[in-house]
C-alpha cells in the first residue's frame, strides 16, 4: 500500500504539491471563504416578519434599508472615525516605544520591554475590557486619581471606546514598527548625521521613509480590529458600532446583518488596496 | 510578490468567480420550509433517557432536576440563554427539545414551525394551574395549546437609596424626560427592542389620547410617540444593559442610579448589601402606570428527540412541591396553584400575588409584536419594525 501510494506520486511533483495543500486549500475554500459566501447571499435574502423564516430570493431590500435609514450611515461612520482614530493613536504611542526598543535599549532592556509589550496578549480581552471598566466608572480608580486635581475622567463613552481600543492593539501596532526599525542599518542613521541633518531631519528623509510600510502593516491590525470590535462599545459605552447592529439583528434579521457586515469588507478591501500601494506587503 | 503581480491576480479571480458560482448555487437551493405543526403525543411511553433543554438562567438546578432524573431516568442537559432572540436561534438548531420561551419568543416559534402543540391531558399537573395563565395569547395559538405555564413576574423600577429621593412612584423617574434629566447620565435601561413596550405602558397612562390598549399592538402614531420617547431618555441614559451581571456592576460602583431591572439583579445587589430599593411585587407595589413583566411557557420542540422525556419533565416542572421550588429561588410567582401550599415561606403566594389577578392586569406580559392588531386591523408595528426602530434609538 505504502509502496504504492509513494509509486503513484515518483516522479508527479504536482501530485505531490496537490497532496500536500489539500487539506490546508480546502479548509481556506469550503471552511473560510464558504462561510463567508453563505453569509453574503444572505444579505440578499429577506425575512419573515413573524416567523423570521428566510425568504430565499434575490432582492436589494436590506440595502435600501441600510441606505435611507440615517443611523445606519451614522453608526458605519462613526465606526470608520473610531477605528482611523484609534489607529493614528497606537501609531504615535507605538514609534517611541518601538525605536527605543530597536535602537536604544541594551539586549536586556530589549527583552524585557518585547516581553512587557506581549504580556497584556497573554491574558483574555473580556479581562481586560472588564478592568478598564471597573477603573473608568464613577467609584474607579481613574476619577480617583484625578479627583485632587479637581478633574473627572471620561466615563462610559465614545472617549472610553477610544482609550480601551488603543490600548487593546498598541501590541499589534508595536512589533511591527520594531520589526521594521530592526531592519534600518544603523549605518544609514551616521551617516545622514555625518552629513549634517538634524536629528529630524534623518527622522523625517531617513526613518520614516524606510520604516512607513511598517507603520502601515501594522495600521491593518489596528484598524481591522477596531472595525469588527462590538464588545468593547458594549461594555465601555452607549455607542454602536457596526459589529452590535450586526450581533443585534443576527438572530432576528439575518439578511440585514448580512448586508451590514458588508460595509467593514468593503471599507478593509479599501483599505489594503491603499496599504499595497503604499508598499505594506513588500516584505512579506 | 510584486514582480509576479500576475499570478495573485489571476488566482484572485479564480477565487471570486468560484464563490459567485458557489453563490448561485446557494441562491438557487430554495427554502425548505418545514411547517409541520399539528402533531401532538397522544400517549406518553417510555423516557429516551435523556433531555435537552434551553431555559432561563435559575430554571433548571440541580435542586430539582436530580430527583427528577432519578424519577424518569432522562438525563437533563440544559443551555442557558441570555434573550428571546437567542431562544429562537437555539432552537431553530432542532437540537433541544423544549424552551422555557417567555411570550416575545413563543408567537415566534409556533409561526416558525419550531415548536409543536402540546397535549395538556398528557400532564396531569395542568388542571390546577392558575386560570389565569391557561389560554393567554403567549401560550395559545387559535385555540390549540403550545405550553405549559412555569411562573410569571413584573419587571422592576429599582433605584439606589442614597441617591434617589424621595422613593419614586412612577416609572416618570427615568421616561418624563426633565424628571429623568436630575439623573443625567445614571440611568440604566433596559437594551432590548422590546423594551419601547416599556414606554409604551408609560404613554398609555399619561398621555390617554393615544388610545393605547396593548402595549405591544402599537399603530403608526403611538409606536412614534414611544419610539421618541426613548430617543428623548437616550441622552439620560448611562448604560443599556443585556446582561444582568454588567447591571449588577453599573448599581454597585454607583455608574448608575435608578432604572429597571429584573429580580435577580435586584437580590444580589440586596444580598451583597448594597442601599438599592425596588418596587418588588412582593412589597404589593408596582410604578403606578403597572409595568412590563413576562409569563414564562415551556415548550416542546418540533423536532424533539426525546418527546416523552419533555412531557414528563413539563410536568415535573408544575408539580405542586417543584414549581413551589422554582418560584422560590428565581423569586417568581408560581404558575402552580396547588405550589402555595408548599412554599418554606408561608406567605410568599400572597407576597408576589400569585393568587391575586387584579394585580396581574397591570402587569403586561411580553408578547411579539406582530402586524395583527387584535382589533380587525392590521397595520400595527411588528417585531422587525421594533428591532429597527431600537437600533435608531440608540443611535
Amino acid at each position: 500500500m505504502g509502496h504504492r501510494l509513494a509509486d503513484l506520486l515518483h516522479g508527479r511533483p504536482r501530485l505531490q504539491v496537490g497532496a500536500l495543500l489539500a487539506g490546508p486549500v480546502g479548509w481556506l475554500v469550503i471552511g473560510y471563504l464558504g462561510s463567508l459566501a453563505v453569509l453574503l447571499i444572505a444579505a440578499f435574502w429577506t425575512v419573515s416578519p413573524l416567523s423570521g423564516e428566510l425568504t430565499r430570493s434575490l432582492s436589494l431590500e436590506n440595502f435600501e434599508t441600510l441606505f435611507n435609514e440615517p443611523v445606519y450611515r451614522d453608526i458605519a461612520w462613526r465606526t470608520v472615525r473610531i477605528a482611523a482614530l484609534v489607529t493614528v493613536t497606537d501609531a504615535i504611542l507605538a514609534f517611541p516605544i518601538a525605536f527605543y526598543m530597536a535602537k536604544l535599549a541594551s539586549r536586556r532592556g530589549r527583552a524585557i520591554l518585547i516581553v512587557a509589550v506581549l504580556l497584556p496578549l497573554w491574558s483574555s480581552y473580556l479581562v481586560k475590557v472588564y478592568s478598564w471598566r471597573t477603573m473608568l466608572s464613577s467609584g474607579g480608580i481613574v476619577n480617583w486619581a484625578l479627583e485632587p486635581f479637581g478633574l473627572h475622567g471620561p466615563g462610559f463613552g465614545i472617549t472610553a471606546v477610544w482609550l480601551v481600543m488603543s490600548y487593546l492593539w498598541l501590541p499589534y501596532m508595536i512589533l511591527p514598527i520594531y520589526a521594521g526599525l530592526e531592519r534600518i542599518p544603523d549605518s544609514l542613521i551616521s551617516a545622514s548625521e555625518d552629513l549634517g541633518a538634524s536629528p529630524f531631519t534623518t527622522f523625517r528623509r531617513v526613518i520614516l521613509p524606510l520604516v512607513f510600510p511598517a507603520v502601515v502593516a501594522g495600521s491593518i491590525f489596528t484598524f481591522s480590529l477596531t472595525l469588527g470590535d462590538y464588545i468593547t462599545p458594549r461594555l465601555v459605552s452607549n455607542s454602536q458600532f457596526i459589529g452590535n447592529v450586526v450581533f443585534n439583528n443576527f438572530v432576528t434579521n439575518l439578511p440585514l446583518a448580512s448586508a451590514f457586515a458588508l460595509v467593514p469588507i468593503v471599507v478593509m478591501i479599501a483599505y489594503l488596496l491603499v496599504a499595497r500601494k503604499l508598499g505594506a506587503f513588500e516584505h512579506i | 510578490m510584486k514582480t509576479q503581480d500576475a499570478h495573485p491576480a489571476r488566482a484572485a479571480w479564480l477565487v471570486v468567480t468560484g464563490l459567485l458560482a458557489f453563490m448561485l448555487l446557494l441562491a438557487g437551493c430554495g427554502s425548505s420550509s418545514n411547517n409541520t405543526t399539528g402533531k401532538e403525543l397522544t400517549k406518553i411511553g417510555k423516557g429516551e433517557g435523556a433531555l435537552s433543554l434551553i431555559s432561563w438562567a435559575g430554571y433548571v438546578e440541580p435542586e430539582w432536576t436530580k430527583p427528577f432524573e432519578q424519577k424518569t431516568g432522562c438525563k437533563v442537559s440544559d443551555k442557558v440563554a441570555g434573550t428571546s432572540d437567542e431562544m429562537v436561534q437555539l432552537m431553530r438548531t432542532g437540537q433541544y427539545d423544549g424552551v422555557s420561551a417567555s411570550g416575545n419568543a413563543s408567537a415566534r416559534l409556533v409561526d416558525g414551525g419550531d415548536v409543536d402543540p402540546v397535549n395538556v391531558s398528557l400532564v396531569p399537573n395542568y388542571k390546577t394551574i392558575f386560570s389565569e395563565l391557561k389560554d393567554q395569547p403567549y401560550n395559545t395559538f387559535n385555540g390549540v395549546h403550545y405550553g405549559i405555564p412555569h411562573g410569571r413576574g413584573a419587571n422592576l423600577l429599582m433605584w439606589n437609596t442614597n441617591d434617589v429621593k424621595p422613593p419614586p412612584t412612577s416609572w416618570s423617574v427615568i421616561l418624563e424626560p426633565k424628571e429623568a434629566a436630575k439623573y443625567k447620565g445614571k440611568i440604566s435601561a433596559y437594551d432590548d427592542p422590546i423594551y419601547i413596550a416599556d414606554a409604551a405602558v408609560y404613554l398609555k397612562a399619561h398621555q390617554p389620547n393615544l388610545g393605547i390598549e396593548n402595549p405591544y399592538e402599537l399603530n403608526e402614531e403611538q409606536f412614534e410617540a414611544a419610539v421618541n420617547l426613548l430617543k428623548e431618555q437616550r441622552a439620560n441614559v448611562g448604560e443599556y444593559w443585556s446582561e444582568a451581571a454588567k447591571q449588577i456592576s453599573a448599581f454597585a460602583n454607583g455608574d448608575v442610579q435608578v432604572g429597571t431591572t429584573w429580580q435577580y439583579q435586584y437580590f444580589e445587589l440586596l444580598g451583597a448589601g448594597k442601599p438599592v430599593a425596588a418596587s418588588p411585587a412582593s412589597q404589593g407595589f408596582l410604578p403606578s402606570e403597572g409595568a412590563t413583566g413576562w409569563s414564562d411557557t415551556w415548550m416542546i420542540s418540533s423536532q424533539a428527540k426525546h418527546p416523552n422525556c419533555m412531557y414528563m419533565w413539563m410536568n415535573w416542572i408544575v408539580s405542586p412541591k417543584v414549581n413551589a421550588e422554582v418560584a422560590q429561588f428565581f423569586g417568581e410567582a408560581p404558575a402552580q396553584s396547588l405550589a402555595c401550599e408548599h412554599t418554606e415561606e408561608k406567605n410568599f403566594c400572597a407576597k408576589y400575588h400569585a393568587e391575586n389577578p387584579a394585580f396581574w392586569k397591570r402587569v403586561y406580559f411580553w408578547e411579539t409584536p406582530v402586524s395583527d392588531c387584535g382589533n380587525g386591523s392590521s397595520d400595527c408595528k411588528n417585531y422587525n419594525d421594533w428591532l429597527n426602530a431600537w437600533t435608531a434609538i440608540k443611535g
